[in-house]
């Protein structure tokens, strides 16, 4: 265990768990937090600034994956994609929200232990696609739905390709994240076979799924305990009204 | 190579670089020169990067996040059309809206599964390293064609949706990047060092189940503060899991490997610092709560916990 570890880098950590608690802007947060944690380390002025520098150059790549498809989604939504996929949608009348998320589930866990993690994704599928649909479902069997609703119905439809895409691409032998472990160990002295890791995901993948899928399962239930019997439009109502009251007052 | 990652650099720098023109040519901004600056700033991170000392590029970062952070990225004036246009346009072209939304994930599957690897001439057709960004930007760009001959719309259109969409996501959309620069200052600090040292020296590693726990929580508290699975990694299994799970207890090293990976993922699940699955979205989707991508997956990831110390404690001593 070596000793001369400094633990004034861990000044970082503490600054930036109090920024997000005090809920200051996030941006400044991280700004604030990476020219402390690098203070704290004893670097000077310049070394700051570039290691800065250096770490946002190579991360370029990461809001590429946002930004590439917007120009596309974008037209389609002004020639109604929005619209078109709750229609379509409610054209399916066995559909709940709850069953077409464990659906979305299934089939995004599925294709990312395969390779394809590019078949989802929050631009391209979440907000044109399946929050629509999962809005369009509940629309269905319950009328307008209140806001508070739909926002859950769209934070849900977010989370649920989450957690099909983080545990079905770890069972995908040429995953990135399997060559980084088996590297790790092999530098630490332990061979392992890159499909191994791979069968070993298997178990905690299926709990996922059966996890987050009764959690899907339990929301059509829930949708109906606080929607259904004419209780959505109620609450429509009482919204529009304090939306209208607050107008006035302005 | 003949299409590489740096192109793909290029085409997102001169999107940035039109939003920002845009942003600077609408009267009826709301903070229309911050804005311009904010994009514009942005868009030479893409266009030249690479070729200014890493120094300028670390002001501009720090003057972009002051930018954001005192409330200069503000909204521009966009026309929304009538419900009435929307229900019109969705009846008349009906199914074949799905076609260019689809083309994209189904091209870059293609690109990443047939075309990995295929020459023309002596070089490579796709960058191998990043043959899957690469293939999205090909499909990107084959979707956007699809979509305006569909509409019957120009590529212009299509540059003023798009900064339509990256208004709606603000600053959000350049917080991943500062997050993945934060973790590079992290690790550069020594941060994940002294982290491993505080979680090993103060914990009693005796009880093998109590050291299963402690490997497993701790990748998913440590990804919770890195915002990365990856970063977490070599410092929890370098700290605890070879040394002591392994080293002392004998466990199966694929198995602790495997789930403990995914134990990471739990936290990815639960952290603001995973802007890109958890921030942006809740921005792309219009959510009042930054958080509320998060409040839906944290059961799922707090059960799932549970179920992989148990998991690891069983099939790694089998």
């Amino acid at each position: 265990m070596p000793t001369d570890v400094s633990l004034w880098p861990l000044i970082g950590v503490g600054v930036i768990i109090a920024g997000f608690v005090l809920r200051f802007n996030p941006m400044l947060v991280v700004i604030a937090t990476a020219i402390a944690t690098a203070l704290a380390a004893g670097f000077g002025f310049d070394r700051i600034l570039a290691t800065i520098g250096t770490g946002f150059i190579k991360t370029r790549n990461l809001p590429l994956i946002i930004l590439l498809p917007l120009a596309v989604i974008g037209l389609l939504e002004r020639h109604g994609l929005r619209q078109h996929a709750q229609n379509w949608i409610s054209s399916i009348k066995s559909a709940t929200a709850g069953r077409l998320l464990v659906v979305y589930l299934a089939a995004r866990e599925l294709t990312a232990a395969v390779g394809l993690t590019s078949l989802g994704g929050h631009p391209q599928m979440v907000r044109p696609l399946l929050a629509p649909m999962a809005e369009g479902a509940a629309q269905t069997r319950y009328g307008t739905l209140p806001q508070r609703i739909r926002h859950k119905l769209r934070a849900y439809s977010a989370a649920t390709d989450n957690v099909g895409l983080f545990f079905g691409e770890d069972i995908f032998v040429a995953f990135g994240a399997i060559v980084l472990m088996v590297t790790f160990l092999r530098e630490a002295g332990i061979e392992v076979e890159p499909i191994h890791v791979a069968l070993w995901g298997i178990p905690t993948a299926i709990c996922a799924f059966l996890i987050h899928g009764w959690r899907m399962y339990r929301l059509d239930k829930m949708l109906d305990k606080e929607l259904g019997g004419g209780r959505a439009a109620e609450e429509v109502a009482a919204e529009q009204a304090a939306a209208a009251k607050s107008v006035e007052a302005r | 190579m003949i299409l590489s990652i740096q192109h793909l650099y290029y085409l997102v720098g001169i999107i940035l670089a039109i939003t920002a023109l845009m942003t600077l040519a609408d009267k009826g901004h709301t903070r229309r020169y911050t804005s311009a600056a904010f994009w514009g700033l942005y868009s030479l991170v893409f266009l030249i990067g690479e070729r200014l000392p890493p120094e300028w590029v670390g002001v501009g970062v720090i003057v972009m996040a002051l930018i954001a952070g005192f409330g200069g990225v503000g909204f521009g004036v966009h026309k929304p059309r009538t419900d009435a246009q929307y229900f019109a346009s969705a009846k008349r072209l009906a199914n074949k809206l799905f076609v260019p939304a689809l083309a994209i994930p189904a091209v870059t599957v293609i690109g990443t599964v047939l075309l990995h690897n295929v020459r023309i001439g002596d070089a490579l057709l796709l960058d191998p390293k990043n043959t899957t960004l690469v293939s999205l930007g090909v499909g990107c760009i084959v979707a956007l064609a699809l979509a305006c001959w569909l509409t019957r719309e120009t590529p212009v259109q299509g540059m003023r949706e798009s900064r339509r969409l990256t208004d709606a996501l603000g600053w959000a959309l350049v917080l991943p990047q500062m997050l993945g620069m934060l973790g590079l200052v992290f690790s550069d600090a020594g941060v994940g060092k002294a982290v491993a040292y505080v979680t090993t020296s103060y914990i009693n590693m005796d009880i093998r189940f109590v050291a299963v726990a402690v490997y497993v929580l701790g990748m998913a508290l440590f990804t919770i503060i890195m915002g990365n699975g990856f970063a977490a990694f070599p410092v929890m299994t370098g700290g605890v899991g070879v040394p002591i799970l392994v080293g002392v207890y004998g466990g199966d090293p694929a198995v602790m490997a495997a789930i403990g990976m995914f134990s990471g993922y739990c936290g990815t699940l639960l952290t603001p610092m995973a802007a890109n699955f958890n921030i942006v979205p809740a921005a792309l989707l219009e959510l009042p709560d930054k958080n509320a991508v998060i409040k839906a997956q944290a059961p799922t990831a707090l059960a799932l916990l549970v179920v992989n110390i148990f998991l690891m404690y069983f099939l790694m001593f089998r």
